[in-house]
């Protein structure tokens, strides 16, 4: 009997223990895919994040190592420069990467470090219950927000992408979502592009993949998806924010 | 080869790194230590090795985990406010059992502090800076030559072990200019089997985490690096005496005060008072069984420090408060004089 439908090689037997609906799975899928189809698990190198994918470590068949908290590209750097010929890539969630790991992401970004990172933004903190994250948007209700984001008070939320694509050395910048097939096939296309970057030696690249938190959000998953795109969506446009080695890019 | 040239501490630090087959250096600039990384940023594009000077300590030590994680020798140096920072990362190289070698060129403290040496920073690195129960391997060095030596050291046992080992120094230390001798060495590698080096296709995938959320596991992994720690304080524990065949005071100083002190017990013999000192050169392990031996012997111990009093304890714990401990300190950037020691000896019983 034909198969028709298999798990990719790079992903484990472990059991996610994502909450039903929530979209890091599919995330994970789309990478372990992508490993696949360029044939790298064997020289590939993860870095998990603190968040609710710490423990990615566990369902990717590739190496891995468990960063602290935002030094995920810190800790990529270090993997990377102590031998190039691997494929090394971070995944953060946005607190990781947008809030306590700011500095590691615009510096790793501004040195061109050769290493592709898989952004999650849920808008919320998920794996400590919910509280306000830096991308949490304006009038959102979480634990530590329970008026809804007041921007008068905390602030705006920060857009990852578009504050990267000032930043020169970042070679590659997309924003994707996985709400519904059709981005999800774009969102495995930048997600592949971000890694071949790296084989072709073109440097940082990031995809920012606008997810959902449905246990958090407080909703269940089917409007979750549909919050992403009447709401998440608006504010974090979709698109790529910079490809310089794109026709009409920088070089 | 076997040629002494003068060099500052702290480039002997680097020199005797490259020499032990450390290619990886990340740092951030600080007084008193910046030498280490000007040096570093010098050679490292020379011999293929990598110099990255990092957006912040804490980058710096992270960048180190992914060095050591891929199983390659690395380093990073900084100074007191730079070393609280790399405290996170430090208990997460603890937690992975990963080896890297730190150094601190301790200046005074507490916050931004001041520029000139000190050694406040004894407790930090001796009791675990970070959270959770962990050591590192402290090792002191008293002259621009055990820089080195005790880099080459740190490296070894680092990688024996699978933990971290520091050069503690002070800003003397680091500044001195001394005669050095730094030889190419046999590099003495172990097999890192646990190391990110991809899978190959050929084995399982190894991971480097520190996370384990059943507490029995995490319990059993605490109680496993401690026996590992207690093989150490049994193996490991390095001193050097000066003078205590006969002494009945004992001084116990290191880096730059152990030199001070050598002068005033000088000063003191050629007056007759018996008088010695034990020098620690690893901090931890605290060297008890030199003072377990001396404990009887002396009447008197005396803490030479450049702390308000960190070094006392591990001093009063060695030799079971059997004997009185006092504590002969500067603190701040000073640095004490033989007189300062000198008087204490005077007080505590030694005048003739
Ligand atoms: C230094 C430090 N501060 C705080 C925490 C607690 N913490 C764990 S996960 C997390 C938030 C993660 O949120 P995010 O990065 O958005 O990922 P998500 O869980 O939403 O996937 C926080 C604050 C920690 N582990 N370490
Ligand atoms: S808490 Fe939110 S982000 Fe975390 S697994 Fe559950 S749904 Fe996903």
């Amino acid at each position: 009997m034909a198969v028709v439908f298999e798990k990719p090689h790079a992903l484990t037997d472990a059991p996610l223990h994502y909450c039903p609906g929530c979209t890091h799975g599919i995330i994970h899928r789309l990478i372990a895919e992508v490993i696949d189809e360029l044939g790298i698990e064997g020289e590939t190198i993860g870095v998990a994040s603190v968040g609710c994918s710490v423990m990615a470590y566990d369902y990717f068949n590739v190496d891995f190592v468990q960063a602290a908290h935002g030094r995920a590209p810190a800790v990529a750097t270090g993997v990377k420069r102590a031998d190039p010929s691997k494929v090394v890539f971070t995944y953060q969630g946005d607190g990781d990467l947008a809030a306590i790991g700011t500095a590691e992401t615009v510096h790793s970004a501004a040195r061109r470090e050769n290493i592709t990172v898989i952004f999650v933004n849920n808008a919320i903190y998920g794996m400590t219950g919910g509280q306000m994250a830096p991308t949490t948007l304006p009038g959102m209700v979480t634990q530590t927000s329970p008026y809804g984001r007041d921007v008068e008070a905390v602030g705006y939320p920060i857009k990852v992408c578009e504050m990267l694509s000032q930043v020169d050395g970042a070679a590659y910048l997309e924003r994707v979502s996985v709400h519904d097939v059709a981005h999800v096939r774009k969102a495995k296309a930048a997600i592949k592009k971000a890694f071949q970057n790296q084989l072709d030696g073109k440097g940082f690249s990031l995809v920012e993949i606008v997810s959902t938190c449905p246990t958090n959000w407080g909703v269940t998953p089917e409007k979750a998806l549909k919050f992403v795109e009447s709401d998440m969506l608006p504010y974090y446009p979709l698109g790529v924010y910079k490809d310089i080695y794109a026709e009409g890019g920088e070089e | 080869m076997g040629d002494k040239v003068l060099m500052k501490g702290n480039e002997a630090i680097a020199e005797a790194a490259i020499k032990a087959g450390c290619r990886h250096y990340f740092g951030y600039p600080i007084t008193p230590q910046t030498e280490v990384a000007a040096y570093m940023s010098k050679r490292m594009p020379k011999i293929g090795g990598t110099f990255l000077q990092a957006e912040s300590e804490i980058a710096a030590i992270n960048m180190v985990i992914g060095v050591a994680s891929a199983g390659y020798r690395v380093m990073t140096s900084s100074s007191s406010p730079g070393i609280s920072l790399k405290q996170e990362g430090i208990s997460y190289l603890a937690g992975c059992d990963l080896p890297a070698l730190v150094v601190n060129v301790e200046r005074g403290g507490p916050g931004l502090g001041g520029i000139q040496p000190s050694q406040s920073d004894y407790w930090q690195a001796t009791k675990a800076g970070g959270h959770g129960d962990y050591h590192n391997l402290v090792l002191a060095p008293a002259s621009v030559q055990e820089m080195a030596s005790l880099t080459i050291k740190g490296f070894e046992l680092a990688d024996k072990y699978g933990m971290v080992a520091m050069i503690l120094a002070d800003g003397t230390m680091g500044q001195m200019m001394e005669p050095v001798e730094i030889d190419d060495i046999e590099i003495k590698t172990v097999e890192k089997p646990w190391a990110l080096t991809g899978t190959g296709m050929k084995r399982e995938h190894n991971i480097v985490n520190s996370l384990y959320l059943k507490p029995e596991l995490l319990e059993q992994k605490n109680f496993e690096r401690y026996e590992k720690y207690a093989k150490i304080e049994r193996d490991e524990a390095m001193f050097e005496e000066y003078l205590m065949d006969d002494a009945e005071i004992c001084l116990v100083a290191f880096g730059i005060t152990s030199r001070v002190a050598k002068n005033a017990i000088n000063e003191a013999r050629a007056k007759g008072v018996k008088v010695g000192m034990i020098r620690p050169i690893t901090l931890w392990p605290f060297p008890k069984k030199a003072f377990e031996a001396r404990a009887d012997q002396c009447k008197a111990f005396v803490s030479v420090e450049m702390s308000m009093g960190q070094m006392i304890e591990d001093v009063k714990l060695a030799i079971e408060c059997k004997k009185p401990v006092y504590l002969c300190n500067r603190v701040g950037g000073m640095i004490p004089t033989p007189e300062d020691i000198l008087s204490k000896i005077d007080e505590v019983g030694g005048a003739k």
